[in-house]
């Protein structure tokens, strides 16, 4: 299977499963969460199911396009159901089946990786998926976002096409990849990780990034302080992805490492309720019904208690189990 | 009739460690509960896979007994009026318990003053079936997992999604639900292998409907599978597979149906040291190792959780997904032998060891003062004072490898590596390369309770400066620990100072039974200063925290020698006549269990008689004067003539610290002390000053060689425990 059938395959899957096909976010991040279609609307109680493909940049992990196992760059094929469904499992499954990873061929299994995001604020239990000894996903449930704890819970599935890819071409090296039935990932790929390493390890001036992480900082403070959250929070990516450009330069001492992320942290953070924030004013409008008033209402009431408070509350007030809870089941 | 229960749940996969746990807990959180409930049972076990943990409990009693519970009420004067009536309050306490006010008594109660009304509460059993749900539901709650999450819209945690419940009482369902789920009688097969629900008659049938199912629920059964799995592949490969319990307990909670697969890799990865490449391929992929001809083989054993068509396809998949991790590690190795140890060295100044130390807190300052504590220590031991030194400046340059930042377990033995690497290409230090190395791998050892000791008196000493660091600085900014809490590893510190002390002799050879040792010649008291010492003009460090820490190893080495088998009053009494020689201390608390008690008494009588002196201000010189004997000659000159006639052998006994010898001697002397106090003895708290300060002295003398050896004042309770060192 091709490396873009393959990601036709999964967005045919994920569609016919209900999933909005999204598209990357077209700033720079290093992974897939950290798209708005995930980070952002894990959090309050709208339902939501998207899967997209993202380009990922790694800076500190190129190889000069040496290594065929790693590279400085590489693409998520992500989907997040929020709810999570039960059969959530099974339906993953069968997507591997989709793509020709049968389990009656092959060792699936489901192995413990908690996933943590120090610069997001964000956390989940599930496990990386192995097939036959390879990850080829990382399968979570998101507990928390920006500080924020999530109600409903997302599930989210990061799969690893390369990999796949690799495995199901049968290729020893990433380059190999068969892109289409004529150009192969190196083709398209190689010369960006040469060139990158070079621009990553040797070219980059860390005084810019210094700068610009602190200018990106302060528009997204002077942002949120407008009430433009979605903006906002696209520099909170940004300075991300600076911290990311000087960290594989060396220019960030272990000591100060753990200030930046902290102060990247702080921006998901702020960004994060602004966003549950600008979502209750609109009234939820991916709840439905009377869903919308419900949720805002309960929200509105409780945000004297702080955003998580009341994103709590106005999940509560539309949970399909209330009835449920109600009895005292 | 008794009948047996089965409770599973049904979840998605629960991490291995996680399962492990639960197995251990579950059959004793059950007991309890059923306890509490009054229900008697036969044997009670946990089973399960990583999608299913199950209760089993054989010949569960059909009902609970009745139950007749005193309950203590009101005062009397509350519950019954002057005449003797039954008060308001009297009447609502009989109705409450549902008892016949006539019933009422009056009782004592434990604790309290005067008499209180007292009911006899008869509380009808229950049948089982009826108690069960709530005791059930409680019980799910009540699992301990170090981590539990929420899913879809659901509050209530678990430690992974929940799907099914069996809950079977007999032939019956109990009606029990969790988390949205009902119980019924259905469980399920192997998620590939046999996915259908399976109905079961009850608790009986559990493990053997499985079995077909493809899912060994005997974690037991399982990892004897797994064993047999191993050693046919082992047979296949012509190979042994290395040994690794954890692994085996690990993979063990990885799959429902074990399948074992080997594969092989390029040979050319055997240049990476063989720890990297065991660690690699367990960590990463929980492959098992295996060596042929006495070395590390290209070869590993997966177990796969699944039947598949054609294994070939599963050996060759894991063949190529160890592919990039050999490669990484192989990389990193390559990479890292290019680094100076004495440059990461020079980097270690930016890295946090512990941000309480303020201007004391890198890793780099630590390893100054590891440097400082060897230098000072250097006229103490017997030890190569160069290659500990060269160790001891290099012990924590692999933490800045990139081998190390990706595996932490490998701290020390990349250091081995790397630093015999750098000093061989070095003309000033080649002789000494792997003596450096080793003593750098060894300076973590022993790595737990029990574990191996280090073999190079460098390795032990190094070890020994960096743990004291840890225990002084922490101590020094108040990190000490609380409680159970020990998050800075403070009680494994001070352990492994203390096992390395006991037994790791002057020579560095090893000495575990009784007398053969002379212990490392370090005394605790001077190491607390030594390392205190290192601190000067960054932190303070008082006499306070230096006195906490001191108390802080006697309680270590208490407990320490208690688990050796020693009883407790000997070693209180050993530690209380000092412990900073922690061989010696040991040597005389075994030693003490050959006195019997009255000797103990006796000699804990004159350390009492002392102190009072003491504590009365009055002066004793240690001179005795026999010409103040009172003169019938029974009783002063008997005793002082008794130790007079042993004072050489006991001189020469302490000597050689032959406490036993001196000890001996002191049970000798037991009844001759004994008569000089009975009846017909002296008083030593004479009226006369005089009289009183020889009689004071007479004892003093003959305390004092005894009192090196143990405090008798804690020497109570009897001898020694059966089973103690003899």
């Amino acid at each position: 299977m091709y490396l873009q059938d393959l990601i036709f395959e999964l967005q045919r899957f994920w569609a016919d499963h209900g999933c909005v096909i999204e598209q990357p976010v077209d700033v720079e991040v290093g992974a897939g969460t950290f798209h708005p279609a995930t980070f952002l609307r894990v959090l309050g109680p709208e339902p939501w199911n998207a899967a997209f493909a993202q380009f990922c940049r790694r800076p500190g992990d190129g190889r000069y396009g040496e290594n065929p196992n790693r590279l400085g760059a590489y693409y998520q094929f992500q989907v997040g159901l929020k709810p999570s469904p039960p059969d959530v499992q099974d339906l993953y499954l069968a997507s591997l089946r989709r793509i020709g990873l049968d389990p009656a061929a092959h060792d699936l299994r489901f192995v413990e990786d908690d996933w943590e995001s120090p610069t997001l604020g964000a956390w989940g239990l599930g496990w990386e998926v192995w097939a036959d000894g390879m990850e080829v996903t990382q399968f979570t449930y998101f507990q928390q976002a920006g500080g924020i704890d999530l109600l409903p819970v997302t599930a989210e599935l990061t799969y690893g096409v390369e990999r796949i890819a690799m495995y199901l071409q049968n290729v020893d090296s990433i380059f190999d990849i068969k892109w289409d039935k004529n150009v192969t990932y190196g083709q398209i790929r190689h010369p960006w990780e040469v060139e990158y390493s070079h621009f990553h390890f040797e070219e980059t001036e860390a005084a810019l990034y210094f700068e610009l992480f602190d200018r990106y900082e302060a528009i997204c403070k002077r942002l949120l302080e407008r009430g433009l959250t979605l903006p906002a929070y696209e520099h909170c990516m940004k300075s991300s992805h600076a911290f990311n450009m000087l960290d594989a330069r060396g220019a960030i001492s272990v000591t100060e490492r753990a200030r930046f992320i902290g102060r990247v942290r702080a921006m998901a953070r702020a960004c994060a309720e602004a966003y549950v924030r600008s979502r209750a004013k609109l009234g939820f409008p991916l709840l439905t019904g009377d869903d919308r008033a419900k949720a805002a209402a309960a929200f509105a009431a409780a945000e004297e208690g702080g955003v998580n408070a009341a994103a709590l509350a106005a999940a509560r007030a539309v949970s399909p189990l209330a009835t449920e809870v109600a009895r005292g089941q | 009739m008794a009948s047996d229960l089965l409770f599973e749940l049904g979840t998605e996969e629960i991490p291995s460690r996680m399962l492990a746990k639960a197995l251990a807990d579950l059959p004793a959180l059950a007991k309890a509960r059923l306890d509490a409930a009054r229900l008697t049972y036969g044997e009670v076990t946990a089973l399960g896979t990583p999608r299913r943990l199950a209760l089993v409990v054989r010949g569960l009693a059909e009902r609970q007994p009745d139950l007749d519970e005193r309950v203590v009420g009101p005062p009397i004067g509350a519950a019954f009026a002057a005449d003797g009536t039954v008060t308001k309050a009297g009447l609502g306490f009989a109705a409450k318990n549902g008892v016949d006010p006539a019933t009422l008594e009056k009782a004592e109660v434990p604790g309290k003053k005067g008499l209180y009304v007292v009911a006899t509460r008869h509380v009808a059993g229950q049948p089982t079936l009826a108690v069960l749900p709530a005791l059930l539901t409680e019980l799910v709650a009540a699992l301990p997992w170090p981590k539990s999450m929420r899913w879809g819209w659901r509050e209530v945690g678990f430690v992974r999604p929940l799907h099914w419940l069996v809950a079977l009482y007999g032939g019956e369902v109990v009606p029990v639900r969790y988390a949205g789920v009902v119980a019924g009688r259905a469980t399920r097969g192997h998620r590939f292998l046999a996915p259908g629900a399976i109905e079961l008659a009850s608790a009986a049938d559990y493990v053997d409907a499985l079995r077909p199912a493809f899912v060994i629920v005997d974690p037991v059964a399982r990892r004897r599978m797994i064993e047999a799995e191993l050693g046919r592949l082992a047979a296949e490969t012509g190979c042994t597979v290395r040994q690794d319990d954890d692994l085996l307990d690990e993979v063990t909670g990885l799959c429902e149906y074990p399948v074992g697969v080997w594969g092989g890799f390029d040979e050319a990865f055997l240049e990476v040291p063989d720890e990297v490449l065991v660690l690699t391929m367990r960590t990463h992929q929980r492959y098992f190792a295996f060596d042929k001809d006495g070395r590390t083989a290209n070869r590993f054993a997966t177990i796969a959780a699944t039947i598949t068509k054609d294994a070939a396809v599963v050996r060759t998949g894991n063949e190529r997904a160890v592919v990039p991790r050999l490669s990484d590690a192989r990389f990193f190795f390559l990479e890292d032998c290019k680094k100076n140890l004495d440059d990461l060295r020079a980097k270690l100044d930016g890295v946090v060891f512990q941000a309480k130390l303020g201007e004391a807190k890198s890793t780099g300052d630590k390893v100054r003062r590891i440097v400082g504590i060897v230098d000072a220590l250097r006229d103490v031991v017997g030890f190569d004072h160069r290659i500990a030194r060269r160790a001891a400046e290099l012990c924590k340059s692999d933490l800045l490898s990139s081998l190390v930042g990706e595996l932490p377990e490998l701290q020390g033995v990349m250091g081995k590596y790397y630093a015999a690497r750098q000093l061989a290409a070095d003309p000033a230090w080649a002789d000494a390369a792997a003596a450096v190395g080793e003593a750098i791998a060894e300076h973590y050892m022993p790595r737990g309770a029990g574990a191996a000791l280090p073999a190079s008196l460098e390795g032990a000493l190094v070890g020994i400066a960096d743990r004291i660091d840890t225990l002084v600085g922490c101590f020094g900014t108040g990190l000490e620990p609380s409680g159970s809490a020990d998050p800075y590893g403070l009680r494994r510190a001070a352990n492994a100072i203390l096992a390395i002390n006991l037994d790791l002799g002057k020579g560095g050879e090893r000495h575990t039974t009784l007398g053969a040792g002379r212990g490392f010649p370090i005394k605790l008291d001077t190491l607390i200063e030594v390392a205190a010492h290192q601190f000067a003009g960054k932190i303070e460090v008082t006499d306070t925290d230096c006195g906490e820490l001191h108390e802080f190893f006697r309680g270590r080495l208490r407990t320490l020698l208690i688990d050796r088998g020693l009883a407790g009053p000997d070693v209180d009494a050993a530690l209380g006549a000092g412990f900073d020689d922690v061989c010696d201390a040991r040597l005389r608390a075994e030693a003490l269990a050959v006195v019997p008690p009255a000797a103990r008494e006796v000699f804990k009588r004159i350390a009492n008689i002392l102190d009072d002196a003491h504590a009365k201000g009055i002066a004793i010189s240690g001179e005795v004067k026999p010409a103040m004997f009172v003169a019938d000659g029974n009783t002063e000159h008997r005793l002082w003539n008794a130790f007079q006639g042993v004072v050489d052998r006991l001189d020469a006994a302490q000597a050689g610290q032959a406490y036993r010898d001196m000890l001996a001697i002191l049970v000798e002397l037991q009844p001759t002390v004994a008569a000089f106090f009975d009846k017909g003895g002296v008083m030593v708290m004479d009226p006369d000053a005089g009289l009183r300060e020889n009689r004071l002295s007479l004892l003093h003398r003959i305390l004092a060689p005894f009192a090196a050896i143990a405090d008798f004042r804690l020497a109570s309770q009897g001898p020694a425990a059966p089973g103690s060192v003899s």
